[in-house]
């Protein structure tokens, strides 16, 4: 073949139309031998460019370049196109019901007192609260005489607490966890800024509202300078965190103890007052017996109950729920975010 | 506390436009909780008239007796009602609802046929009123009362709202009218009129010798009344019986119904004693050696030597304060009476009680305290109304101790605006401490506060903060939070607590919280022994089923998994995190150090001391198989790597490291039992439980279970992670035979000693078991790098020969060919 301008645009046009007119990949692998290789009409004059004068090498050279050039885009395209073509087909067949339950793992939760006490922990956290905690069974001074609670106070009898064998020894299991405030006064100087989240006992029977084990978080502050104002600043606060912005509470004048003044403290949530829980000024009595200077010190505590708060919010109709175990009703809360 | 509207309007002028809600706030914002409001005669409409009886006609061949009744009801004519009460005979006036009235629960009365008798209207009782619960018979109203026709609404002061109000255990007084009437007018900023004013203007003329008084224990003050010529037959006045019947009680007698009244009315507990039935004197005294007595409910009661009793010269006639004897009950035959008010002692009157299971009205107040003031006036009412009421002759009193009051508190007047957090002024702390009966005196801007004698706790500066923050209201006070600058964060343990519990839910487990109670036969079907199976026992537990505190969280865990495996759910995994309460120390008697002052540091310490320790555990069970049923087919059963397993992951990531041992402890396999051990401590336990507690429990075969010991594991290490290599690593694998009671842990030890510091990792990827002769092959990867080389073929054989030959020559490992 000899070189010449038409025998490359012969060439070249062969070559296109080829390449345009292959069906499939493999087609296009036949054509590409024919045409591109090193056997095509194109590759053969391009072997035939060194016979020519080194005057007419360059001019045929660049024509031969832009052909190669045409022809490989060409064929790029065509590719491309093909295999798009081609992917489209072939995903389409592997196409699968994506609706079909994927994972069977199993499905863990958290219990909804697990992720309360965390809850209400972060909130005190980022108020500067510490959590504090001490043991579920507990010495008697700790859990009654120390927050004055006399020996005769009725809430000391066999119909409201759990004594440990032998009843000599004093020990309860707390009936509050009011003996971790007494711990946490006996054995740290003020500023005291604690809550305590934890378990409860109280000889109840077991019903759709009551548990004889049950939790509680309550809360203590002693400082220079507290208030009731403070104590009130406080619950307005934890209320609208526990119970959504438009909580709003109220204080009744009632009787602890262990505090003095005392009140009762109620959320107004779904349209009705809810007795949430009590509070006060703590009894100087009782910072006294923790050896606390109560010319200098003055403090709030306030307590209530978890399973309360959380059946009043979630709409949780019976304790057997609560406190029976069944994975259905933990599952439902996941990891409770 | 039930307290009639009618009754505290008689001390307080409430007039018609305040509302039964505005009593009730005003209540509530003083600290009485208003448990209910009860609309006396809202829905009841007459005609209600007072009826004569004046003829009864027995109907024959009734189940139940019937009777049919003409009434006189003051229209000109006999009406004729059915009834089928007995209480009353002809003569007797009786309520009658006419056609047309509505009695409560819409009951519409009309003439109708019954028993064969047209029946024109009903003779009520007072349930049928709404007026109490009592339905043994129709009202019989005193002869001297009313007049047939007249109207019954009026005369039975139905129309009421009646205040059942809480009373906290500080406040005593308010179990009377005269205390309730004190805090609603103080509350509404209305004048109060105390009826002790009235009791205190009473004279009596001595007539004779009255039954001594003597205290010898648990009293302050008595005061005893006699009266003589009683007459038994005199009627309770119906103002008397409807005011008793409003506050929630039954009127019984002329002399029960007064002592009631004025308990009512005043907050003074009294008794009335028949006086023929006392021999020389009533004494409150120790019951000490006497047995027992009959009470008035008919109980035969067994008395404690501390019980507080009063007495005659013979026998025990009432446990004081709490329930007189049957043997000198007022009966149809007084005609002598004795009446007693005491100011007892309110713990021995609280005792009693407990000791009895005896809460009566008159306990409940004596055991909060009463103004020492009434045994003197509220017995002098008593009895004046006793004279009054029958026509008696009062005979004298008898007196013994002295009512003391507590003593006087003083007070900075700034000190309640601080503790408040509100500006107040000393005029109006003053204001408002004069508001509930105290009496101030003010020298150099200092109060001396004197309580008033209902007031049987305002003791401290706090207790009066809290009677002027209350009567200023609650509301009043700002809401501020209280300046903290500090921040607060969890501590190790806490954290960890938390993120163990997402990670295992996150890993598909399940958290339970089970009650910490078990039984010995439940620790005998775990295995548990020795110190492992012993506890603290309660005293008084809920179920005698279940008096111990569980040493473990297993058994608990175990039954909550029996229980959902019950409940149809086959394959699941369950966590519980809690305290156990293994037996630690021998319990001493405990140390009750007084308080109001901080204990010396040895009894603190030996408080702290006297609470056993309670180990902070987790542990987790698996049941069934490893994923819920699917349609991608079975899921495998879990099997006890996956209980170990979990042991291994919960550690790594804690950043420990452990050795592991097989273990025989209980409740698990004694085969397949992992102890992992860390710093030299056993930490947790993991593997198969026990195939006999897994039957114990129901649950299927090669149910697994894990423990650990949270108080146990070492804080973790910062991590210093090694800097990443990006040379490329060569990779050997080397199959070994060894023994098969060489524990793989060992091998992989001896492997990683001979393998030098460029060994990477080394995972264990086969094992193979049937070679017979005892021997097992183990096939490991090792994974070498070097930080700043690519290794050569022959360095990395050196390394694998020289891992071989250690394993080789602690363990008789060959490689295997």
């Amino acid at each position: 073949m000899s070189l010449s301008t038409s025998a490359i645009d012969d060439a070249l046009k062969s070559a296109v139309a080829a390449i345009k007119g292959a069906r499939t990949l493999d087609e296009l692998k036949a054509v590409k031998i024919e045409h591109v290789g090193d056997k095509s009409p194109i590759s053969k004059l391009n072997q035939s460019l060194g016979k020519l004068e080194p005057s007419d090498r360059a001019e045929f050279g660049k024509i031969l370049g832009q052909a190669k050039a045409e022809i490989g885009a060409g064929f790029a395209e065509q590719q491309s196109k093909l295999e798009v073509e081609r992917d489209a087909k072939v995903l389409l067949e592997e196409v699968v019901d994506v609706t079909l339950p994927a994972s069977n793992a199993h499905v863990g939760g958290l219990h909804p007192l697990t992720v309360i006490k965390n809850e209400v922990s972060d909130y005190f956290l980022s108020l500067g609260y510490s959590i504090a905690e001490g043991p579920e069974l507990e010495a008697g001074w700790l859990n009654f005489d120390s927050l004055n609670i006399p020996a005769d106070h009725p809430a000391r009898t066999m119909q409201d607490t759990f004594f440990i064998e032998p009843l000599e020894s004093g020990l309860v299991l707390r009936t509050h966890t009011s003996p971790v405030q007494m711990r946490t006064m006996l054995t740290q100087e003020p500023p005291i800024f604690i809550v305590s989240p934890g378990r409860t006992f109280r000889a109840d029977e077991l019903d759709v509202t009551h548990s004889p084990v049950f939790s509680q978080v309550e809360g203590l502050v002693v400082d220079k300078g507290i208030t009731m104002a403070h104590l009130k600043g406080t619950l307005d606060d934890f209320a609208m965190k526990m119970f959504g912005p438009s909580a709003i509470t109220r204080l009744r004048p009632s009787f602890f103890p262990f505090t003095e003044p005392s009140a009762e403290v109620d959320v107004w949530f779904n349209n009705r007052w809810i007795e949430w829980g009590g509070c006060g000024m703590v009894n100087p009595r009782v910072l006294e017996t923790a050896g606390i200077d109560t010319n200098v010190y003055s403090g709030f505590a306030f307590g209530m109950g978890l399973e309360r708060t959380l059946m009043v919010r979630q709409g949780i109709k019976d304790m057997h729920d609560i406190v029976e175990g069944d994975i259905r009703f933990s599952r439902s809360f996941g990891l409770g975010l | 506390m039930r307290a009639p509207r009618s009754w505290i309007s008689e001390y307080v002028n409430l007039t018609p436009s305040i509302t039964d809600e505005e009593i009730s706030a005003a209540l509530v914002r003083v600290g009485f909780e208003v448990e209910e409001v009860i609309v006396q005669g809202a829905d009841l409409t007459g005609p209600l008239v007072v009826g004569e009886v004046i003829s009864i006609v027995q109907v024959e061949g009734q189940k139940k007796p019937i009777r049919y009744v003409g009434l006189n009801c003051g229209d000109g004519q006999t009406r004729f009602v059915i009834c089928g009460a007995e209480n009353f005979k002809v003569g007797d006036l009786v309520v009658v609802a006419l056609p047309g009235a509505v009695l409560p629960g819409d009951f519409s009365i009309a003439a109708r046929e019954t028993y064969g008798h047209t029946s024109n209207g009903m003779i009520c009782s007072s349930k049928e009123l709404g007026l109490g619960e009592d339905h043994s018979g129709i009202i019989v109203l005193p002869l001297d009362s009313s007049l047939p026709g007249d109207d019954a609404i009026s005369l039975l002061q139905i129309n009421d709202t009646i205040f059942d109000v809480a009373v906290n255990p500080d406040r005593g007084y308010a179990l009377s009218l005269r205390g309730i009437a004190r805090e609603v007018a103080a509350s509404l900023n209305l004048s109060f009129t105390d009826p002790i004013e009235s009791a205190k203007k009473i004279t009596f003329v001595e007539t004779g010798v009255p039954v001594e008084a003597k205290i010898s224990d648990g009293a302050m003050v008595m005061f005893l009344r006699t009266i003589s010529n009683f007459d038994p037959a005199a009627n309770s006045p119906l103002w008397m019986t409807r005011r008793i019947e409003k506050c929630g009680m039954r009127a019984i007698s002329l002399a029960v119904d007064v002592t009631n009244y004025v308990m009512m009315e005043l907050g003074q507990p009294l008794h009335a004693f028949d006086a023929d039935q006392v021999s020389d004197f009533l004494e409150i005294r120790l019951a000490g050696k006497s047995k027992s007595l009959k009470t008035l409910d008919g109980q035969e009661r067994v008395l404690d030597s501390d019980d507080l009793v009063v007495a005659d010269s013979k026998k025990v006639l009432a446990l004081a304060g709490t329930m007189g004897g049957l043997d000198s009950e007022i009966t149809e035959k007084t005609t002598r009476i004795a009446v007693e008010a005491v100011r007892f002692d309110q713990i021995s009157i609280a005792k009693n009680s407990r000791r009895h299971k005896l809460s009566t009205e008159a306990s409940r107040r004596l055991e909060r305290g009463v103004d020492p003031s009434l045994a003197e006036f509220a017995s002098a009412r008593a009895a004046a109304l006793l004279v009054e009421l029958s026509n008696a002759t009062y005979v004298g009193t008898s007196t013994q101790g002295k009512a003391t009051y507590l003593p006087i508190v003083e007070l900075d007047p700034e000190y309640v605006g601080a503790r408040i957090g509100l500006e107040i002024s000393s005029e109006l702390v003053k204001e408002k401490l004069e508001l509930v009966g105290c009496d101030v005196t003010i020298e150099n801007g200092k109060f001396y506060v004197d309580p008033p004698s209902w007031r049987v706790e305002l003791l401290s500066p706090a207790d009066l903060t809290e009677e002027v923050a209350r009567n200023i209201g609650y509301d009043k006070i700002p809401s501020i939070l209280p300046p903290r600058k500090t921040v607060a964060e969890l501590t190790p343990s806490q954290k960890r607590r938390r993120v163990l519990a997402q990670s295992l839910v996150a890993r598909g487990y399940v958290e339970v919280m089970t009650f910490p109670f078990v039984n010995e036969a439940l620790i005998a079907r775990m295995g548990f022994v020795g110190a492992r199976a012993e506890s603290y026992r309660i005293a008084n537990p809920m179920s005698e089923d279940q008096p111990l505190l569980r040493p473990h969280l297993l058994p608990g865990l175990l039954e909550a998994a029996k229980r959902n495996y019950g409940r149809g759910f086959k394959d699941f995994s369950i966590f519980e995190m809690g305290l156990i309460f293994r037996k630690s120390i021998d319990l001493k008697t405990g140390l009750f150090p007084q308080i109001g002052s901080r204990p010396d540091a040895a009894s603190i310490k030996e408080i702290f001391e006297s609470v056993p320790t309670q180990l902070s555990f987790i542990c987790g069970v698996q049941v069934g198989r490893i994923a819920s049923e699917s349609w991608k087919g079975k899921a495998r059963n879990y099997e006890w790597t996956d209980a170990v397993g979990e042991v291994e992951t919960i550690l790594r990531q804690m950043n420990l490291t452990w050795e592991i041992k097989r273990s025989d402890l209980a409740p698990w396999h004694p085969g397949r039992c992992a102890e992992f051990i860390v710093d030299g401590k056993a930490v947790a336990h993991a593997g198969e439980l026990h195939p006999r507690v897994i039957a114990e429990f129901g649950l299927p075969a090669r149910s697994g279970a894990w423990g650990l010991n949270l108080d146990a594991l070492p804080v973790s290490p910062l991590v210093t992670p090694e800097p990443i290599v990006v040379m490329p690593a060569a990779v050997q694998d080397l199959a070994l035979v060894v023994d098969s009671n060489v524990s793989s842990q060992d091998i992989q030890a001896a492997l990683i000693e001979g393998a030098g510091e460029l060994l990477e990792s080394i995972t264990l990827f086969d094992r193979y078991e049937a070679l017979g002769d005892g021997k097992v092959s183990l096939a490991f990867t090792l994974v070498f790098r070097a930080g700043d080389r690519t290794l050569t073929a022959a360095e990395v054989s050196g390394f694998k020969e020289s891992a071989a030959a250690v394993a080789g020559s602690k363990w008789g490992a060959t490689i295997r060919s």
